[in-house]
């Protein structure tokens, strides 16, 4: 196999783009100057067949990101071993660059709820969320990247702010961060907080990768604006500031478009990959071609 | 009263899933107060990626039935079946028996063989490589060992019997304009997928009762004359190459009795 061992553990400074079945037969014969292509690691857990036939063909051209959605770091009860073996197992048949999961939960006696759920920032729920954000990366021989949640909702006993606790588990676990700027967005006008500030007191050094994607837009049972982190769709244009402005504290990251709904054509998709390399490069030192690594 | 994080997410889900249950304590917005609408949003998220799960893994069944129908039938499942882990490629395994005793979809009687054909296919297609077993291999077999011979199926390898014609409705649903259905008769079909593409073919009928035996573990003798049992015109030489040209096994071996 020529998936080599001796892979980059960084993926490079450009876009990349969410691997999606309709796009695997467009992407090998083209081969599009893509930086990475990501993917959610659940949908590799089958046993064989034409998902892990495309990945290892995709995954010996490009980088590759591994995101999960179903680890359930958030919950409170303990992490399904099972799932931590999955997991363990994909990322040493691929090797990708980058692991990442969500502050969330979607784990429940009745089974698993296909969502990602919020929690409450309290002093029980950091040390529990650090005890699997080490558990994690114990299992896995490596960092992990954790992503900042978007939101509907506020928990009245939560006593710790969203970004000390995110700052509070990498510094604790070694982790480093995901910055969904997309999420910020919606959390901020979901919860009446100002977008700039949470990206100006995120801790910067500590992001390893950035997501964007497309939000839908509706109103809350009080009137007011209510925004549904909906990955249907472009990049809107106030995310695509938001990135520019954390750009300019960050410098250039990986920087993945999550379009995951009513996926549109390779052409279209790309299209956004471009769009954010050329903010990318417009954000490097030098204002430099940035290379892939 | 405090509760432990664990009883507040245990309290969150329930309120979850039971959209009779009053919102859970202690959820507020910036305004300070909770907001059923805002809960809502978690709650339909759950069943609109559950039914939008079921609705990929079961094309056909959705065509079938229409998409209100699905749905409705599909949040039925959901509300008392959940994912029994994050692998959504399993999600609904059982969704053919819960079909079968649903009550509103009982006049499309072949409704739930159709989706256990769409259940075979997913299998099927994320099942564990391997290669088929060849023809050149089968050739080399000496003639008087085979009939005490058993197979291993390969991995990938369903069978779906049904009382109606559900591969002949299945291919008809494949393409835009739906083709009608020959003859109403049952079918036994074989779903395999011995490279990177997923075969549906409908067997003849001595064919399907000679594969269910093999997969059920009988001698391709013993197999070879249930055939003939339900079907005269069965031809055991040209169903055994038949299948496995089609990759329906890995390999053939002598049954446990045998004496070597």
């Amino acid at each position: 196999m020529s998936i080599t061992a001796d892979r980059a553990l960084a993926l490079p400074q450009r876009a990349g783009l969410g691997l999606k079945p309709e796009h695997y037969a467009t992407i090998l014969a083209d081969r599009p100057d893509v930086g990475f292509f990501e993917v959610h690691a659940e949908n590799y857990m089958g046993a064989g067949g034409p998902p892990h036939r495309y990945l290892e063909a995709i995954a010996d051209l490009y980088p590759l990101s591994v995101h999960g959605v179903g680890l359930s770091i958030g919950a409170a009860r303990p992490l399904d071993r099972e799932h931590l073996k999955r997991l363990r197992l994909l990322v040493d048949r691929y090797r990708p660059q980058s692991f990442s999961e969500h502050l969330a939960w979607s784990t429940h006696d009745s089974g698993f709820l296909n969502d990602l759920l919020p929690l409450p920032y309290t002093a029980e729920t950091l040390a529990r969320v650090i005890d699997h954000v080490d558990e994690t990366q114990q299992w896995l021989g490596r960092p992990m990247l954790l992503e900042n949640p978007s939101t509907y909702l506020l928990f009245s006993e939560s006593t710790i702010d969203e970004i000390d606790f995110l700052a509070a588990v990498a510094s604790r676990t070694g982790c480093g961060l995901l910055l969904d700027v997309n999420n910020v967005m919606v959390s901020a006008v979901n919860h009446r907080l100002d977008p700039v500030s949470y990206i100006d007191r995120f801790p910067i050094e500590r992001v390893g990768e950035i997501h964007l994607a497309g939000y839908d837009e509706t109103i809350d049972g009080a009137g007011d604006r209510l925004l549904i982190d909906a990955h249907g769709s472009a990049v809107r244009a106030d995310v695509v500031e938001l990135f520019r402005h954390s750009l300019s504290r960050s410098g250039p990251l990986p920087t993945l478009i999550e379009w995951d709904n009513d996926v549109p054509d390779f052409a279209t998709l790309h299209a956004e990959a471009i769009r954010a390399d050329a903010m990318l490069s417009a954000a490097a030192p030098h204002g430099g071609v940035i290379r892939a690594a | 009263m405090t509760m432990t994080f664990q009883d507040s997410q245990n309290a969150f889900a329930s309120a979850l899933l039971h959209p009779d249950l009053p919102l859970p304590h202690g959820i507020t917005t910036a305004r300070g107060t909770a907001d059923p609408l805002r809960f809502a949003i978690y709650r339909n998220n759950v069943h609109v990626s559950l039914t939008m799960a079921l609705a990929q893994r079961f094309p056909v069944t959705q065509r079938l039935v229409g998409s209100d129908f699905f749905t409705g039938m599909a949040r039925v499942y959901a509300a008392d079946h959940k994912p029994a882990s994050p692998l959504m490629m399993h999600y609904g395994d059982d969704f053919p028996a819960f079909i079968a005793a649903f009550p509103p979809a009982a006049s499309v009687a072949y409704l739930a063989d159709v989706a256990q054909i769409e259940v075979a296919w997913s299998e099927a297609y994320h099942a564990a490589d391997g290669p088929p077993l060849e023809i050149a291999q089968l050739a080399a077999i000496a003639p008087e060992r085979i009939a005490d011979l058993v197979v291993i199926p390969h991995l990938s390898t369903r069978l779906v019997r049904s009382d109606f014609p559900v591969g002949s409705i299945w291919s008809a649903h494949q393409d835009e304009t739906v083709m009608p259905v020959g003859e109403w008769r049952a079918e036994a079909v074989l779903i395999v997928r011995p490279e990177m593409q997923v075969e549906i073919r409908i067997l003849p009928e001595g064919d399907g009762e000679f594969l269910a035996c093999l997969l059920g573990g009988a001698t391709l003798g013993d197999a070879a004359e249930a055939a003939f049992a339900v079907a005269a015109d069965f031809d055991f030489g040209s169903a055994l190459t038949g299948l496995t040209m089609l990759g329906a096994f890995s390999a053939f071996e002598p049954s446990e009795g045998e004496v070597s």
